[in-house]
């Protein structure tokens, strides 16, 4: 049977059905099944979200200045990100606002995720979908070695010894028999592309890479004394700065400083020199494999991140991005506001909980969530056994989140066609260069490669913007500002007895939010919509599929019981379950007097 | 014939000068003399890869991002050359039927010689579908894969201890390990996350002396969780000073001074954080200005607000657990700060008094 979906896909289950649970190589729990016709073509997918914590209830009732280390534990992988929107939702709330110095150690500190989750997801998450270890056992490690060279002539890890040395590390490891990570890969699968030298190269960059990544978070543990999960306070940081007085032994100082500062020198250096062209490398091999689009190239949304001066979060002052695209239309980049209640929604017809009108959406402020396990009537198998599940009904634990109606895509890529639709000049020019050295259009971006090529591009632009917020953090101190915190409403009893607030950042994955109601010094209501949710985003009311769903859509697969492409679309978005499938809030139900048996 | 460590390394072209100087390594990383380093070279000349499945149930992913941030050893050669991470589903290359395959393959095989890491808790609500691998309970496929395990190890607060989904209310009713798993024996590695270092030394200790390190009655690595932040905490001069941070940001902030008013659970938190440090030793919370949160303390997160001190006992109130060793604690703790106030001001008077 084929349906057409209002979003502009047509959908048909007739063909095999393919089932991948669990999908791994992803933060969380996600199970994916596809119709795959006699091409092998995909013809229908189903993203669900197998996990849920119910965060926002364990919220209700607590300190709003807590708040921040309850919803940080949403993700590990993502880390902080969900604190930093929290102290800016409470802060929005009490109208709290913070010094310019604790506005540059938030940014470096966002700013070292977004270098470090973008890096790891490269090499740690995605590359095996990319790289084959096993073929690089035949590479000739001067030939890698000449490779190296030239697509990276600064990388001082260049010679043949070393890939050598690298190559029968592999080699004894692959012998032993014991593949550990890399047991039951699909290494004969046709879709994998590289010849031996450039699955040499980016192994050797994957093991480069691992070691590095634990570097790149020491700046996050001298301001937020450990990583992952830091500190943060409402109102500011909680790590005084103190340069040459008494005591500045125990607080950020000059030897804290310039610790920070070279991991951003060495961070620049890493991803110019190994990330940027293994990107390029692997683009330039892979370029004719454009699958992947979904909806990037019609519906893509971004709040904006990264603050250029404190307290200010309008567009203008937005250092990422702010906007949505719609029906493709790259020429016009609407406004996105938070607080209104006709934009942001959530839908649940397809998702586990239950609305007492499931045909109306409900904005954060207001939501209402009750979950809801139940499966539709063509489920094949039983509801603790799923064998296959019931796109009809309801099948997944993330709910369906629309801007105006209309699905959105979230993530690096959805920035990068903002900044560029908005003229953002070091986007574009960032854009222009990578596409200039693949010789691609700029219709490329629209694919599975173009989400993973713009992580890099993130990565790159991030990393050099913490040397900005680097320096500009010494000229504020130069300037005699040490401030770190505003502790003027610290205490509950300075508080209105009712205040409202959202708070917003651009996670790596995507825009996330947190909409918070104050009352009586405690959190009232407590909702996060995050960027896998939007992304994993099941079908709503009309019939729309979400971002991953609409990605997996007509690709073709070599084989389909090796599920390679699917694991690389779904990469590219770099899925973070844990963070999708928390939300909850309700109002004033106790879930545990409905649940526990 | 399986590969020992050391085989593995001598193919990879490591001298065995360079192998020994790794085992006293090892040995310091562990706080063990010198003398232990040829013990150590010995087990790993002799023992094949120890098969490790690394389950995820309801989590965050963070025990595993601190793991990967190892300073000492490096993950890179842990998961090379020290073990064989079969199946994590975090990092691994398969998916679906092909990675669920693993799980069947290693409880058959090496039957009570794998180890089972986990990391997350099963949450038993909804017939525990609120968590879903392979179409089924989470709950299932760690009960299977604990079925013919040697051990189990615990990672984290939510394994260890259930951690914030566990908070109250508890909606999915996440279950620590141990409650489900009653027939292994579980090392419990607590902490959100634990301190990455403190894992891998863990996992190296199992492997080189082939046992569990010595726990406690709660299932802690005494090496690591017997004392107190507070016992080893480098501001500790301050409290017994009586010169505390009063408010963020503040003359005693900019000094270092003792964060105990600022809310900190170092008095009543057991973990290496104050020693061991974390990300290679780079700093700990209290470090960089803010006070403990007690994260590695069974029930953390229902224990009275963050800021609030731990004098109060009030905030203890109905959600406290049966830990009267913990209560206990902090009533030493409250007189103790009571005692050095008085202490304090008394000294303070004299001085004033000499002054004038």
């Amino acid at each position: 049977m084929t349906v057409q979906t209002p979003n502009g896909f047509t959908l048909d289950t007739a063909g095999k059905r393919v089932v991948v649970d669990p999908v791994t190589r992803i933060e969380g729990h996600m199970r994916c099944e596809v119709n795959v016709n006699d091409q092998n073509v995909i013809t229908n997918a189903v993203s669900t979200g197998t996990m849920w914590r119910g965060l926002e209830v364990i919220l209700k009732g607590r300190d709003p200045r807590d708040a921040w280390a309850f919803v940080q534990r949403i993700c590990g992988v993502c880390t902080g990100t969900h604190a930093l929107t929290s102290v800016r939702a409470v802060e929005d709330a009490l109208g709290i606002t913070i010094p310019e110095n604790a506005n540059s150690i938030r940014n470096i500190m966002q700013l070292c995720l977004q270098v470090h989750d973008h890096l790891v997801h490269f090499y740690h998450l995605h590359a095996l979908d990319w790289v084959n270890p096993v073929n690089a056992l035949k590479a000739d490690p001067n030939a890698t070695s000449q490779l190296q060279q030239q697509v990276s002539p600064s990388h001082p890890k260049s010679s043949p010894g070393y890939f050598r040395d690298v190559q029968n590390r592999l080699k004894a490891f692959v012998e032993s028999g014991q593949l550990g990570p890399f047991k039951n890969g699909y290494w004969t699968n046709p879709a994998y592309l590289l010849p031996p030298e450039a699955d040499l190269m980016a192994v050797t960059h994957y093991l480069e890479a691992l070691d590095f990544q634990k570097d790149i978070m020491k700046i996050r543990t001298v301001f937020g004394g450990k990583d992952p999960h830091p500190n943060w306070i409402v109102g500011g940081v909680p790590c005084a700065i103190n340069i040459d007085g008494v005591g500045s032994v125990g607080a950020i100082n000059m030897e804290r400083l310039n610790l920070v500062s070279s991991i951003i020198n060495d961070s620049i250096t890493f991803v110019n020199n190994v990330y940027i062209p293994d990107i390029v490398a692997i683009g330039s091999l892979y370029k004719g494999w454009l699958y992947g689009g979904g909806l990037s190239s019609q519906a893509v949304l971004a709040y904006g991140d990264i603050p250029d001066k404190a307290n200010d979060y309008t567009a203008a002052n937005l250092m990422m991005p702010h906007g949505a695209i719609i029906n493709g239309n790259l020429k016009e980049v609407h406004e996105v506001d938070l607080r209104d209640p006709e934009q942001i929604q959530e839908f649940v017809p397809h998702s586990w909980y239950a609305y007492a009108d499931e045909k109306k959406g409900l904005h954060p402020w207001d939501g209402v969530t009750q979950p809801n396990y139940q499966l539709g009537p063509n489920l094949v198998g039983s509801r603790t056994n799923i064998q296959q599940i019931d796109e009809g009904g309801k099948y997944s634990w993330i709910k369906a989140p629309r801007w105006k109606g209309h699905a959105m895509e979230v993530g690096p890529l959805s920035r990068y066609i903002i900044g560029y639709a908005k003229g953002h000049t070091e986007i574009t020019d960032q854009i222009k260069g990578l596409l200039g050295q693949l010789n691609a259009p700029v219709e490329a971006l629209f694919s599975t490669l173009g989400r993973t090529a713009a992580r890099a591009l993130e990565a790159q632009w991030a990393a050099y913007k913490m040397r900005y917020f680097m320096d500009k953090m010494i000229a504020n101190l130069k300037a005699g500002d040490s401030s770190t915190a505003n502790t003027t409403n610290w205490r509950p009893e300075t508080w209105p007895k009712e205040a409202k607030g959202v708070g917003f950042t651009e996670a790596p994955r995507g825009a996330l939010a947190h909409w918070i109601k104050i009352k009586d010094m405690k959190i009232d209501n407590y909702q996060c919509v995050v960027p896998t949710t939007w992304n994993g985003s099941p079908r709503d009311n009309e019939g729309n599929i979400g971002a991953f769903e609409a990605a997996l859509m007509n690709t073709r697969m070599e084989r389909p019981e090796e599920p390679v492409e699917i694991l690389r679309t779904l990469h590219s978005f770099d899925p973070c379950l844990a963070c999708s499938t928390h939300v909850m809030s309700e109002d004033g139900q106790e879930l545990t007097d409905v649940r526990v048996r | 014939m399986r590969e020992t460590f050391y085989d593995v390394m001598r193919r990879q072209g490591i001298s065995r000068r360079s192998f020994l100087k790794f085992c006293s390594l090892t040995a310091a990383s562990l706080g063990l003399g010198p003398e232990f380093a040829p013990t150590i070279a010995h087990a790993m000349e002799t023992k094949p890869r120890l098969p490790v499945l690394w389950l995820h149930g309801l989590e965050c992913t963070c025990c595993s991002e601190s793991f990967i941030r190892s300073a000492h050893p490096l993950v890179k050669d842990v998961v090379l050359s020290m073990l064989s991470l079969d199946y994590d589903d975090t990092i691994m290359a398969s998916a679906g039927g092909a990675a669920e395959a693993i799980v069947t393959e290693i409880v058959e095989k090496y039957k009570g010689n794998y180890i089972l890491a986990v990391e997350g808790n099963p949450p038993l609500n909804e017939d525990g579908m609120f968590c879903i691998i392979g179409g089924k309970p989470f709950v299932e496929q760690l009960r299977y894969a604990a079925s013919n395990a040697k051990a189990i190890v615990s990672w984290g607060s939510c394994a260890s201890w259930g951690c914030v989904q566990a908070a109250r209310p508890n909606p999915t009713r996440a279950t620590p390990v141990h409650q489900v798993i009653t027939d292994k024996p579980i090392i419990k590695v607590p902490g959100c996350p634990p301190i990455a270092e403190v894992m891998t030394a863990v996992i190296t200790y199992i492997l080189t002396f082939e046992k569990f390190p010595e726990l406690d009655r709660q299932g802690r690595p005494k090496m690591f969780y017997s004392q107190r932040i507070h016992d080893k905490c480098y501001r500790r001069p301050h409290f017994d000073a009586g010169q505390f941070v009063e408010s963020w940001d503040d003359e005693g902030a900019r000094k270092g001074y003792c964060l105990y008013k600022m809310g900190c659970k170092g008095p009543t938190t057991y973990n290496a954080c104050s020693t061991v440090r974390w990300n290679g030793g780079i700093s700990f919370p209290i470090q960089s200005g803010h006070g403990c949160i007690g994260c590695s303390e069974d029930g953390f997160w229902d224990k009275g607000g963050f800021y609030d001190r731990l004098t109060d006992i009030h905030q203890f109130g109905i959600e406290a657990n049966a830990d009267q060793v913990g209560k206990a604690a902090v009533g030493v703790v409250g007189a103790a700060v009571a005692a050095h106030a008085a202490v304090t001001a008394l000294k303070r008077a004299r001085d004033a008094g000499d002054k004038s």
